[in-house]
């Protein structure tokens, strides 16, 4: 799978993606530090690709840790979500969720008792990877485990392909300044992020596993290594990946690795590949062996704008503020609150935004720490993007054709194949914002396709009642054929018949003249 | 607490196309020196005119287009575009024939099409095509370079603003002084005239390679450009393939008959190759966008210049050549777009 490569052999550097300061240094040092219960939970109902899960518990009620208070909708791609801590459910309402554009999610709001007594519905289980593949993923699915690299795919559902798995790579690449949540992980916790490997490889049917590690995190490495020697399973190997930017995306990543290209449209288990975050391993890990569901993260509070940058394992739903709060408190400095890294990261219009399931960091940036926006030029067709992205598109072509906009060229040139990673933004010398027109773009794309397929069945419906009311005019003069031909031929008209008729009529309606 | 929200990403590390611009004429130093040295301060004349005309019509164009001035008179464009054009001409061009073609490179062949990122064809070409073909002669009449002969007159610097500002001289003043022939003109010429390169080359307008001075202002030239491709203002392939473009049929002919074409070196160093190849055909908007176009697009401009020099009427044929393959550019660019990844394999 990787191309006749040993492991732990760094893999070359490719030509596109850029070198970015890690600004890792902060957050590195320092355990993992564990934050207590807050004052209140936000725990939102959807926290995963596709539809949110359904309550199955009553504001008044009181609710244990790690309790389910929402099962998978039937409707959907759905996961269970759970009660990070015991306490009393005060209120199951609407309340501002962290997504990119802001908006509301349904919440279940919970207010600690901080006797975080723990739901005894989920045991450990021993033989956990001699389970059958579809009760682990059923089990996976129960404990609320979706993607916590930041995408929220519902990891059962992943785990599911079929046959013809050659590989599971896990993802511990974090290849976006600042953000050291995995690092902390794996430098700390591998052996529980091996467990879980071990686990999903049970799922999978699958007998390799690869964890990729960037080259610039030589904690991580060493401990990976340590952990896959001390559990003494050569299924798995550690891989060094070079440090740039974004080495860590899935596609890229697959590609890095073992040279396969995932076609456009298609899934990274098309070539054989499971790709899967560190974070989602251990939360895997920590199901089966401790019976405790996904009901924490850790995250990477740091910037210029934090008191003490550290990793930090939260709740979710913590308030950020009180997160923040946590690690120190805002400093002076306090400019502006990202979620997620500098090239993908969105901000956050005020901390009263709880966490979820997809928060790996929580940029608290300086003044110096965020470029300012500066005043757009013209393409000056420097080709410097072209050179630069991950996706080989050519985002200066991709550009005037969003202005017209040519939906047909846009898809054809590839702009659903563009991964949002921010690179041709950040080469651009007439500063121009590539990723929000290509996002514009790829919304205007997905209405257009909308449209069409409204037109189509316009269409379709105006030909099916085009038909049908040719049908029932032929029935119609079917019919009255029919009758003409029952009652006969014309005989003689009997004139008297015909003047009493006539009078007949002429008294039904007024003002005739016959 | 509050905060102000921006799109991703939150990190911009590109230098603004002022800051590319600026380079581009620091650049051009060394050769403007080596310039100057050889045919005098009258280089310095028309790059001033030029100067000032291209961001007075670019001011005048914007305003009248109801573009921010400030913004993109700030962004250097128009001033290389001047500077590029004034090293092309002679050096006693006078100051209406500088002012003409600024005109036409910066109100025509930029603003009319859109201005800065939206021009077709290479403004400093344009309007050094159009001063080619409407004052043939004052754009053929280049003086001797500095010590070519012991006793060869040297124009006074009154002499030279005489020139630049009124285009008539002292009566003492010689014709050859002001327009000899140029090394590239001078083997043309004479190649017609039936003479073999050997005999032509001995000339003491010929240095040791290419033309004397010319030489010196190519190599001048040639080290600004490896300036731009340190800095990654430019990228390698367009210079590469032009440099590619030129020297392969040169060397072709040259080996097949040397008595009748001029040696590889030569081509390299004389007229304007060098400049064109580091800072005219690399102009991104006009070039060609993937970088197998740019290869081609280099290509074509090296052959095609080697094609005029050798059978065309001008003596350097870089201007044209570059404005035939900016004509060409959609239709490389429609055929050399890179394979997306996960399209085909």
């Amino acid at each position: 799978m990787t191309n006749g490569r040993t492991s732990n052999q760094a893999l070359p550097l490719p030509a596109w993606g850029i070198r970015l300061e890690s600004r890792k240094v902060d957050s590195e040092t320092g355990a993992i530090k564990k934050m207590p219960p807050p004052g209140e939970l936000i725990v939102a109902l959807k926290q995963n690709i596709g539809v949110p899960a359904e309550t199955i518990v009553q504001p008044g009620e009181r609710v244990l840790k790690g309790q389910p208070i929402a099962i998978a909708s039937r409707w959907g791609l759905s996961v269970a979500v759970h009660a990070p801590t015991s306490g009393a459910v005060m209120a199951i309402e609407e309340r501002p969720i962290p997504v990119a554009g802001g908006g509301t999610g349904e919440s279940v709001i919970i207010e600690p008792d901080g006797k975080e007594e723990r739901y005894a519905g989920y045991v450990a289980q021993m033989n956990s990877k001699r389970l059958p593949p579809p009760q682990i993923r059923n089990d996976i699915m129960e404990a609320g485990i979706v993607g916590m690299g930041g995408a929220l795919f519902p990891t059962a559902t992943k785990l599911n392909p079929g046959s013809g798995i050659q590989a599971l790579i896990l993802n511990g690449v974090e290849c976006e300044p600042y953000i050291s949540a995995d690092n902390a992980l794996l430098t700390e916790r591998s052996d529980q992020v091996l467990q879980g490997a071990a686990i999903m490889l049970a799922a999978l049917d699958c007998d390799e596993c690869l964890v990729a590690v960037k080259a610039d995190m030589a904690e991580a490495q060493a401990a990976v290594q340590a952990a896959i020697d001390a559990l003494g399973d050569d299924r798995i190997s550690l891989v060094v990946v070079p440090a740039f930017y974004p080495a860590g995306g899935e596609r890229q990543l697959i590609e890095l690795i073992t040279g396969k290209e995932v076609q456009a449209g298609g899934l990274p288990w098309d070539v054989g590949v499971v790709c899967q975050n560190v974070g989602t391993a251990a939360a895997v890990a920590k199901f089966f062996d401790e019976g405790e569901p996904l009901i924490s993260r850790i995250v990477t509070v740091t910037g210029d704008g934090v008191g003490t940058a550290a990793n930090i394992e939260v709740m979710i739903g913590t308030p950020i503020v009180d997160l923040v709060e946590f690690a120190g408190g805002y400093t002076d400095d306090a400019a502006g609150l990202v979620m997620g890294g500098p090239m993908m990261g969105f901000s956050l219009p005020h901390d009263q935004l709880p966490v979820t399931k997809a928060t790996n960091c929580i940029l608290v940036a300086g003044q110096a720490e965020l470029d300012p926006s500066v005043r757009e030029m013209p393409c000056i067709r420097c080709g410097e993007c072209a050179r630069v992205c991950p996706a080989a598109l050519m985002p200066q072509q991709l550009l005037a054709l969003a202005r017209g906009p040519d939906y047909e060229a846009l898809e054809s040139q590839g702009l659903q194949d563009c991964i949002q990673c921010g690179c041709c933004d950040y080469v651009c010398p007439s500063y121009i914002p590539l990723t929000s027109r290509f996002i514009e773009a790829k919304q205007g794309l997905w209405e257009n396709h909308l449209v069409s397929q409204r037109s189509a069945l316009a269409l379709r419906r105006f030909d099916a009642r085009g038909e049908r009311l040719e049908r029932r005019e032929s029935d119609r003069s079917d019919e009255l054929q029919r009758q003409v031909d029952e009652i006969g031929p014309a005989g003689e008209i009997d004139a008297d018949a015909l003047r009493q008729l006539k009078q007949r009529v002429k008294s039904k309606i007024p003002g005739d003249k016959t | 607490m509050k905060f102000a929200s921006n799109a991703a990403p939150h990190w911009l590390g590109a230098e603004s196309v002022a800051v590319l611009m600026r380079q581009v004429l620091y650049a051009l130093v060394p050769a403007l020196i080596v310039l100057v040295w050889f045919f005098g301060a009258g280089i310095i004349l028309n790059i001033l005119v030029a100067a000032v005309v291209a961001l007075g019509c670019e001011a005048l164009v914007l305003r009248i287009r109801k573009r921010p001035v400030g913004l993109f008179i700030s962004d250097y464009s128009a001033l290389v575009t001047a500077v590029l054009l004034a090293m092309s001409l002679p050096p006693l061009t006078p100051w209406w024939i500088t002012a003409t073609g600024t005109v036409f490179a910066i109100v025509f062949a930029k603003h009319l099409y859109g201005g800065l990122g939206y021009n077709v064809f290479n403004p400093a070409m344009v309007g050094y095509a159009v001063l080619l073909v409407s004052f043939p002669e004052d754009m053929a009449a280049w003086p001797l370079p500095r010590n070519i002969t012991p006793d060869q007159q040297t124009l006074s610097l009154f002499t030279v603003l005489q020139y630049w500002a009124t285009g008539s001289v002292p009566a003492d003043v010689t014709v050859d002084a002001l327009s000899a022939a140029t090394p590239l003109n001078s083997v043309k010429g004479q190649l017609g005239m039936m003479r073999t390169m050997p005999e032509i080359v001995g000339d003491p307008l010929f240095g040791n390679l290419a033309g004397h001075g010319w030489e010196w202002i190519n190599a001048a030239t040639a080290l600004g450009g490896g300036w731009l491709l340190y800095r990654r203002i430019i990228r390698w392939q367009i210079p590469t393939a032009m440099l590619a473009g030129l020297l392969a049929p040169a060397l072709v002919f040259y080996i097949v008959d040397p008595a009748t074409h001029p040696s590889p070196a030569f081509h390299l160093l004389s007229g304007g190759t060098m400049l064109g190849i580091f800072f005219i055909a690399t102009d991104p908007v006009s070039a060609a966008a993937s970088n197998r176009g740019r290869l081609i697009y280099g290509l074509g401009i090296g052959i095609i210049t080697y094609v005029i020099r050798n059978w065309g009427a001008y003596p350097d044929g870089i201007a044209f050549a570059v404005l035939l393959m900016n004509l060409a550019v959609p239709v490389i660019d429609r055929y050399t777009r890179p394979r997306i990844y996960g399209h085909g394999a």
